[in-house]
């Protein structure tokens, strides 16, 4: 991992958005450093989108502070906007464009802003190898399969070279192996670029391996705020013991792993072969933590 | 200012690059053309018959120019601006610096290039089917384009309202297209106004549609037909001073819902359309 500026890219404190009588935020305080890469994750409805328009600007907020960049995103400016990437859910315009012609064309909007430390726009030729689309470069739009479509969103969020990159679940729909690649986008830009990204997604893996913090956000308040080492420390004392003993394969889960070890090793004085102790992943972690709070809660939970 | 002006000529570029890509895509010309053809092939079978004088044909073609006017300025904005909400070319608009610039300008420009398409493959073919359209000169041809441009002011607004308060770009598409028919129907393009009932005459005259028939007849029609209209005469002056209210209260009332509409403009808002429009299976 790089060395992190320490300048905040983002602070939000006690966030709240109320839509008629039902809580949609009900005070969310998180920051992010420059540079790192927050994974935003959570059940559906538990805020994460309307959590992320607030910060794009794209919506009001009921109350609370929110700093984007150094700016109140209600008050941010073309400039302000040109450093922001936006990468939403649904996008399906521009459908008649060659891939190379709209990312060159919606580039030519960031020129005004660019500055030695930062140059504006990131070449086309270039976004389109990032992404992994040269062979569909001169293709129209609409010809491209759900997981290119997606990637030329991402190119497209990252044409203006960001600072901070927002990304609403960008890899549904990507095959392993340009989700891999995908992945390697992100950590070459936070590594390199020191961009930030605030990403949300449901996959768990991606989750652990993008996420420098991971924020679980239920029911409109967040439930956890860590690494993913630290929220599994924090909300797992379980560890798996996996164990082939003659050709067989076990797997025990267990509060105490030492003294299950003992036990199984005296039970078993030979014949073991493979013998892992692994904590619980972060998909048990994440299980757990929104489990508590499902049964923990009072209050009425909002859609997002 | 700079990056202002800069995204107008992107608006203007985008323009282009999406004109180009109409002129090759067959589907949509057939469609556009193919409402001109209808029209022409009415004006064909009215070419030889004559009232005073004066060839049917060229007492149709007109209020048809007029009428495209209006369809252009009032059902073309309200169709485009419904759909680049749903498919979220309004949103990445949003998400650009001085995207919103680029892409009015960009619409507008566009828009006025379909209404001239449709118009001119009207137009062209006219002068040589109708006796009598040729007599109109360069004169006549400016001032149409002056019409044009107050028909075009007096209606896009109106429209841009329609798309931005409507929740779908079918609903868009519709709630102009039948307001528009009922104009037309009620504004003497297709037949005399004065075969109407009084009280439908003084309601056609509140809206654009009849004056811009109206304006337009005064252009290529011969002064004498001008009897034939309300009160015996072109009425320049009024065409003028209505289709000028509709643009001045039209622009006095659309930014406002234009900015209303972008403001709530977001990621949501576009799911939600496209959920709906997965549920009706269409």
């Amino acid at each position: 991992m790089a060395i992190k500026n320490s300048k905040p890219a983002l602070v939000v404190e006690d966030l709240r958005m109320r839509y008629g009588d039902i809580d949609v935020l009900k005070g969310v305080s998180f920051s992010a450093t420059q540079g790192e890469v927050l994974v935003l994750l959570g059940p559906n409805g538990a805020g994460k989108t309307t959590t992320i328009e607030i910060l794009e600007g794209f919506r009001g907020r009921s109350d609370g502070t929110v700093r984007v960049l150094g700016t109140d995103p209600n008050e941010g400016d073309e400039r302000w906007r040109a450093r922001l990437g936006i990468v939403l859910q649904s996008w399906r315009d521009h459908s008649k464009w060659k891939v190379h012609e709209l990312l060159h064309h919606l580039g030519q909007y960031y020129q005004p802003y660019s500055s030695p430390q930062r140059p504006r726009p990131l070449e086309a030729k270039q976004l389109i190898q990032l992404v992994g689309l040269e062979a569909q470069a001169n293709h129209e739009v609409y010809t491209l399969s759900g997981g290119q479509r997606r990637r030329l969103d991402v190119a497209i969020g990252l044409v203006g070279n960001p600072e901070l990159l927002f990304l609403d679940e960008p890899t549904v729909g990507f095959d392993p192996q340009a989700r891999r690649e995908f992945h390697d986008v992100i950590h070459r830009l936070s590594d390199l670029d020191n961009t930030t990204v605030l990403l949300t997604t449901h996959d768990l893996g991606e989750a652990e391996k993008l996420g420098d913090r991971i924020i679980v956000l239920a029911g409109g308040t967040i439930v956890a705020n860590g690494t993913a080492d630290q929220l599994a420390s924090e909300y797992s004392s379980q560890s798996e013991v996996i164990w082939t003993h003659n050709k067989q394969r076990h797997v025990h889960v267990t509060g105490d792993s030492t003294a299950y070890l003992r036990e199984l090793l005296n039970k078993h004085p030979a014949g073991i072969t493979e013998l892992e102790v692994r904590r619980a992943s972060l998909e048990d972690t994440y299980i757990k933590i929104v489990q508590q709070h499902e049964t923990s809660r009072t209050a009425k939970t909002g859609e997002q | 200012m700079n990056a202002v002006l800069r995204a107008a000529r992107l608006g203007f570029l985008r323009s282009l690059i999406e004109f180009k890509q109409f002129l090759r895509n067959p589907q949509e010309i057939i469609w556009t053309v193919s409402m001109s053809l209808i029209f022409l092939i009415v004006l064909w079978f009215q070419r030889n018959s004559d009232i005073n004088g004066v060839s049917l044909a060229l007492l149709t073609l007109p209020g048809l120019l007029g009428m495209t006017i209006a369809q252009g300025g009032f059902s073309g904005t309200a169709g485009t601006l419904s759909y680049d909400r749903e498919d979220g070319t309004l949103l990445r608009a949003k998400a650009i610096p001085q995207g919103m610039v680029g892409y009015l300008v960009s619409r507008v420009l566009y828009i006025i290039y379909s209404t001239l398409i449709s118009l001119v493959i009207l137009f062209i073919p006219s002068l040589f089917l109708i006796n009598g359209l040729t007599d109109v000169g360069w004169l006549g041809l400016v001032t149409f384009a002056w019409l044009f441009i107050l028909g075009f002011l007096a209606t896009a607004p109106w429209g841009a309202i329609i798309g931005s308060v409507v929740k779908s770009s079918g609903s868009g598409w519709g709630l102009t297209f039948l307001p528009l028919a009922g104009m037309v129907a009620i504004s003497g393009i297709f037949y005399p106004i004065s075969a109407l009932a009084g009280w439908l005459q003084a309601l056609a005259q509140v809206f654009p549609v009849y004056w811009l028939g109206l304006g337009a007849r005064s252009i290529f029609l011969p002064d004498s037909a001008a009897l034939n209209e309300i009160g015996g005469s072109w009425r320049t002056d009024q065409t003028v001073l209505i289709l000028s209210l509709w643009a001045i209260v039209g622009f006095l009332i659309a930014p406002r819902v234009l900015r209303h509409m972008a403001r709530r403009e977001s990621g949501s808002s576009m799911e939600d359309r496209k959920q709906k429009v997965l549920n009706r299976g269409y």
